[in-house]
């Protein structure tokens, strides 16, 4: 079975390092940008379900464990870029299937 | 739910009927030993959410949602297979055929039966009990009920002055509500207090303004004249009231007890032997529906210790060892009700045989302490304290631990006076000793986490959940994970974090002496891994302090906190706050008018802060380049409130207009605030400057203070307000206003260059080794031989300032990364206002729900 795959912006369009929001079937979206990673884009839900406000895209991007995560900017909860995971509390935020082609950003549907 | 619940395999059933704090804990304590790859289990509950933190009920009024007290969001019991039903209450246990049937009719059978179906509140049967307006307070249900009723009246009365009892008038009063206690007993907390006791709380409790009344029964409860109800007193007298809470005690939930015929108390709860077995061996009870020894525990933390016991007997053959056995909980207990400490340890009552009592009692502070010794004055057998808990953890660990008392016991609850013997160093603690009796974990458990590899609070927290329950104990435990570091031989890390192994005031000098301009490099050529949300805005905040670049160049911008990142300061909704420099507090009628104007374009709600300057709230990430554009055209600059920099200098109005003024404080002021508003540090700096010594801008209370006097200026050093409050040293005297400059320059650098991250100047001072005359050999009498440096360093940030804003507002790929979405024009639909005092400010939950069920 072939991915839908939904073209949400430009490379340029992202932030080295950090995050931007993308609205994506009326849905929120924190989109990083790591290109130390393999996978190089991530897509995570912008909601912090602990802060509750559209903000995790304007966390700050960071390595811990061997993982990439972002701390949300409110309360300072890490969520794993690729799981959606909360590694504070026993939360996991919808995250989606990223990818970079060429100079375009793509994301699928929910994992 | 579907009417076909069986399972395909053969692993015995597990039901468990009660989704409370206990019986969710039981399930916890069954997936933690892998219960689950031994049996099904099934979870039941009555209420229409799952398990959430009946302990911390009363938050759900001052601001917590459903989603917060919450245990679980269900992940965990997906995660390992338990199903469980909200909103399915089980009416019925058929013994013999081993079923348990739902309201619905449907049948299913079990193997293993664990009640966990708690209590409920016992309402006195009081003529009128049953009228509208009378609440209990147990269930989210209960205080939405209570909730909506106190929106529409004025007067509400608590039946019942215990533990609960109190924490419920707490509620009302936090509601708004005139909020009286109505107790049968003498006194106040009868179970936990003794009678000095609780007349001590009942005068905190009545300064507090609410109205409390004592040996007072309840006739019958009619229709008032000026409120909803009148409760007649058996005295003859009667209050009115609107609205009527009960709160006179628990009684356990054991009617699917008596329906089955299992063995209950006289006085009801389900009898359990040590494994929290029932009459009948299949059938387990935990938590308050369970009498054990003839006792009720209606406390989290035995409930807990039950469900333990009862996984652990279930578990016996499947993981081959004896679990361990309930043989009765500590009741001791600290709370703090309506503000006032109560804390109530053993024989409260001091009913043991011969024992002897100590008692300490300041009317002036309200405070009551009462120790209860063995008749040998050895052990400690019990406690009471009114009004401050902080004698509270030495004496449990002395009780509970039956260690011997110091000579001189009664300076355990005596106040600190000087030379007097401080508590119980967690040195002095046997292995044993319990530290969270919540979780049931000891000094020995924390010890053997620690030595495993939980160097940290958080790990230990992690590893033992000791600290997660009520989080009374969570002070002691730090002291105790930090004991067993020491004993470890570990050294306290002073790395900055995983990636560098260094302090903050090593990389500040790798920076300058290595000339490393970002952070990619220092991570090269002095970390590892890729950076974090500690080292990376530490490291951000080192490069701006040392070459002071514009903070959104391409290199920095990932290294920026939000506040930084978007300059300006991020509120709980996710929208901004905007606050213009306005220098010393000084601002043209013209300029006052543009704030005006801007604010009132924007729907922004506009607060005067504490440092003299006006906070505008409530823009949205892309509008924060719209407003800048017009703060900047009328000649405003960026405030850096966001940033960790020189916020504000305030200052009084000074010689120039004050009769008392002795110099132009209003001057120095403005001219300070110029030189140093670019000055990236490693926390927020404050200034102020007083014209005299009345000292109106409060400047001992700032990081640098001055405070003209007849001979100059006096410079005051390392003060701070807020969280913890310390008076500025007195640094020099007397100074003309270029040595006042040069060894601010001095200081601030020194400061900047030295401190560790997020280290305010005070708790810097306070950890300086030589203290104040250090700093003064530094800076005045250049003993380092620094001082050169530090002015020129000064300088370079001076001459190199920028104004944040204008240089975004010129910078086109800086600007694109102000876009709310980057592939979408709308906003954000979760940002709702609502208005107050004719401004607006962010909705709460709840107005959102009632907004958002109006537009559906």
């Amino acid at each position: 079975m072939t991915t839908p795959w939904t073209l949400i912006c430009k490379q340029e369009d992202l932030v080295e390092g950090a995050g931007v929001a993308a609205m994506v079937s009326g849905e929120q979206v924190a989109i990083f940008y790591v290109p130390e990673s393999e996978q190089k884009v991530f897509a995570i839900s912008n909601w912090d379900p602990i802060g509750k406000a559209n903000v995790l895209s304007r966390g700050l991007v960071a390595h811990l464990q061997e993982q990439w995560v972002v701390a949300s900017p409110l309360y300072k909860q890490h969520f794993v870029l690729a799981s959606g995971q909360c590694l504070e509390e026993d939360i996991k935020i919808p995250h989606w299937q990223a990818k970079l082609e060429g100079s375009d950003v793509f994301i699928a549907a929910h994992l | 739910m579907t009417s076909t619940v069986s399972f395909l395999t053969t692993k015995p059933h597990i039901i468990v009927i009660g989704n409370g704090m206990v019986g969710h804990h039981f399930v916890e304590q069954m997936i933690a030993q892998g219960g689950h790859d031994a049996f099904h289990i099934s979870v039941f509950g009555e209420e229409p959410y799952l398990a959430y933190d009946r302990v911390h009920l009363s938050e759900y009024f001052t601001g917590k949602g459903a989603a917060d007290l919450a245990m679980t969001d269900g992940s965990l019991y997906d995660t390992h297979g338990v199903r469980y039903f909200t909103g399915c209450l089980v009416i019925k246990i058929d013994r013999g055929a081993k079923q348990v049937m739902l309201q619905n009719g449907e049948s299913l059978a079990y193997d293993k039966l664990v009640l966990a179906t708690g209590s409920y509140p016992f309402v006195p049967p009081i003529p009128g009990h049953k009228r509208d307006n009378t609440f209990v307070y147990r269930t989210l249900d209960d205080l939405d009920a209570i909730r909506t009723c106190a929106k529409q009246v004025t007067r509400g009365t608590v039946v019942g002055g215990g533990l609960l009892g109190l924490e419920a008038a707490n509620a009302l009063k936090n509601l708004g509500l005139e909020t009286s206690v109505v107790e049968f007993a003498p006194r106040l907390m009868p179970v936990q207090l003794d009678e000095k006791g609780g007349a001590v709380l009942k005068e905190m409790i009545e300064g507090l303004g609410v109205k409390v009344y004592t040996d007072t029964a309840t006739k019958d409860i009619v229709d008032g004249e000026s409120a909803f109800h009148r409760m007649n007193f058996a005295d003859g007298s009667h209050l009115e009231t609107d609205l009527i809470l009960f709160s006179a005690g628990i009684r356990p939930q054991d009617a699917l007890a008596h329906q089955s015929g299992l063995t209950v108390g006289e006085r009801g709860g389900i009898s359990v032997n040590n494994h929290c077995q029932t009459s009948d061996d299949d059938i387990y009870a935990i938590g308050e529906c369970a009498l054990w020894n003839n006792r009720i525990f209606g406390l989290v933390a035995p409930g807990y210790a039950m469900a333990k016991s009862a996984a652990g007997h279930l578990l016996t053959d499947f993981l081959g060892l004896a679990g361990v056995t309930f043989t009765g909980a500590d009741m001791s207990t600290k709370l703090k009700l309506l503000g006032c400490d109560v804390g109530s340890v053993g024989d409260a009552h001091a009913q043991s045989q011969g024992c002897k009592v100590f008692v300490y009692q300041d009317e002036i502070s309200q405070s009551y302490r009462k120790m209860v010794v063995s008749e040998d004055g050895k052990k400690l057998l019990g406690a009471v304290l009114v009004g401050d808990n902080s004698y509270y953890d030495t004496l449990l660990q002395y009780y509970l631990n039956a260690i011997d008392l110091p000579e001189q016991a009664q300076a355990l609850i005596l106040p600190a006076m000087e030379g007097a013997p401080v508590g119980l160093g967690v040195d002095a603690l046997p292995a044993t000793a319990s530290i969270c009796s919540c979780h049931n974990v000891s000094k020995q458990d924390i010890s053997d986490a620690v030595c495993n590899g939980a160097l940290s609070v958080g790990d230990v927290k992690g590893v033992t959940k000791a600290a997660t329950g009520c989080g009374g104990c969570a002070a002691l435990l730090k002291k105790v994970v930090d004991n067993a570091l020491l004993a470890l031989g570990v050294e306290v890390s002073t790395d900055l974090c995983e990636h560098f192994a260094y302090t903050r005031q090593d990389l500040y000098n790798l920076v300058k002496i290595g000339e490393i301009k970002t952070f990619n490099e220092l991570l090269k050529t002095h970390g590892k891994g890729h950076g974090c949300e500690i080292c990376k805005p530490a490291v951000g905040s080192i490069l701006a302090s040392v070459w002071n670049d514009y903070v959104l160049k391409k290199e920095h911008i990932s290294l920026q906190d939000t506040n930084d990142r978007f300059l300006a300061n991020m509120q709980k909704d996710g929208t901004y706050s905007i606050v213009p420099r306005i220098p010393g507090g000084e601002i043209t009628p013209d300029r006052l008018i543009v704030l005006g104007q801007v604010a009132k374009e924007y729907g922004l709600y506009t607060k005067v802060t504490g440092g003299q300057r006006i906070d505008l709230f409530g823009a949205t990430l892309s509008q924060l380049p719209e407003i800048w554009e017009k703060l900047i055209a009328a000649g405003f600059e960026t405030g850096q409130a966001y940033g960790k920099s020189l916020r504000t200098v305030k200052s009084c109005v000074g010689s120039t207009w004050c009769r008392y003024g002795v110099n132009d404080s209003m001057k120095m002021a403005i001219e300070l605030e110029n030189r140093y508003k670019g000055l990236r540090s490693p926390h927020k700096i404050k200034f102020a400057v007083s014209g005299c010594t009345r000292e109106c801008a409060e400047a001992q209370s700032k990081d640098i203070g001055v405070i003209a006097t007849e001979g100059g200026w006096n410079l005051y050093v390392c003060g701070n307000g807020g969280m913890k409050p310390r008076h500025g040293d007195l640094f020099a005297k007397d100074l003309d206003d270029e040595t006042l400059v040069k060894y601010i320059d001095r200081v601030l650098m020194f400061y900047t260059k030295t401190a560790d991250r997020l280290q305010r100047t005070s708790v810097w001072m306070d950890g300086l080794e030589g203290g104040l005359d250090y700093l003064k050999e530094v800076v005045i009498d250049d003993k380092l031989g620094l001082c050169a440096e530090l002015e020129a360093r000064m300088q370079h940030v001076v001459d190199t300032f920028q104004c944040e804003w204008k240089t975004t507002l010129q910078d086109p790929e800086a600007l694109k990364t102000f876009r709310q979405f980057v592939n979408y024009e709308g906003s954000d639909s979760n940002v709702v206002f609502v208005e107050e005092r004719n401004q607006m400010r962010p909705a709460t939950e709840s107005e959102k729900q009632q907004l958002i069920a109006k537009v559906g």
